[in-house]
């Protein structure tokens, strides 16, 4: 099951390059937002499998907290893009 | 019997992973693409965390992935929806039949 896990985990960071293409690529800023937030959730799982791989439960905690800030930093851009500022 | 059952998930979310990255980038408009990831890669994410909860079985680390779970079929799409609403904003224009692709 191992074996499963680090396939998983290098699969994922090869879909990440093909997101990172539509970063440098994209037309205009909504292209290359959607893929940022894109690749902030495909980091999340890498992170839940290097935990489980190395046997380290503490990863858990660093992708809980990885997850809300990917949620409250894409909010805040959308934020400041339709006001003009973070208010 | 439960490992196979968190292989087949963990293999069908690798699916759906997949699938959002090569409609990122194959489809021809900003609004597909938004359709494309926003669904796939939370339902992707939902179903590979699930195989590693069945994987573990009953212990914390399996109650920690559960409440990321929910936190994540909660805002991946709130997060979507907020820069759909924004490019709307600013005048996106949506893909018709016959365009060109952008």
């Amino acid at each position: 099951m191992i074996d499963i896990f680090h396939a998983s985990v290098i699969i994922l960071i090869l879909t990440v390059f093909i997101c990172l293409y539509r970063v440098l690529a994209g037309p205009g800023w909504e292209n290359r937002l959607i893929a940022v937030n894109t690749i902030g959730t495909k980091t999340i799982v890498v992170l839940v499998l290097v935990g489980l791989i190395y046997e380290r439960p503490l990863f858990l905690d660093i992708s809980i907290a990885y997850a809300m800030i990917n949620f409250i930093s894409t909010l805040a851009i959308a934020k400041y893009l339709r006001r003009g500022c973070v208010c | 019997m439960l490992n196979t059952l968190a292989l087949i998930f963990i293999v069908i979310g690798l699916f759906f992973m997949i699938v959002g990255a090569i409609g990122l980038i194959r489809f021809p408009d900003f609004y597909t693409r938004v359709h494309a990831t926003g669904k796939c890669d939370t339902l992707g994410e939902g179903m590979m965390l699930f195989g590693i909860i069945l994987y573990e079985g009953m212990n914390l680390i399996s109650v920690k992935i559960l409440l990321l779970v929910i936190f994540i079929f909660v805002t991946s799409p709130t997060a979507v929806h907020a820069i759909l609403n924004v490019a709307y904003t600013h005048g996106v224009e949506p893909w018709k039949k016959g365009d060109e692709r952008r």
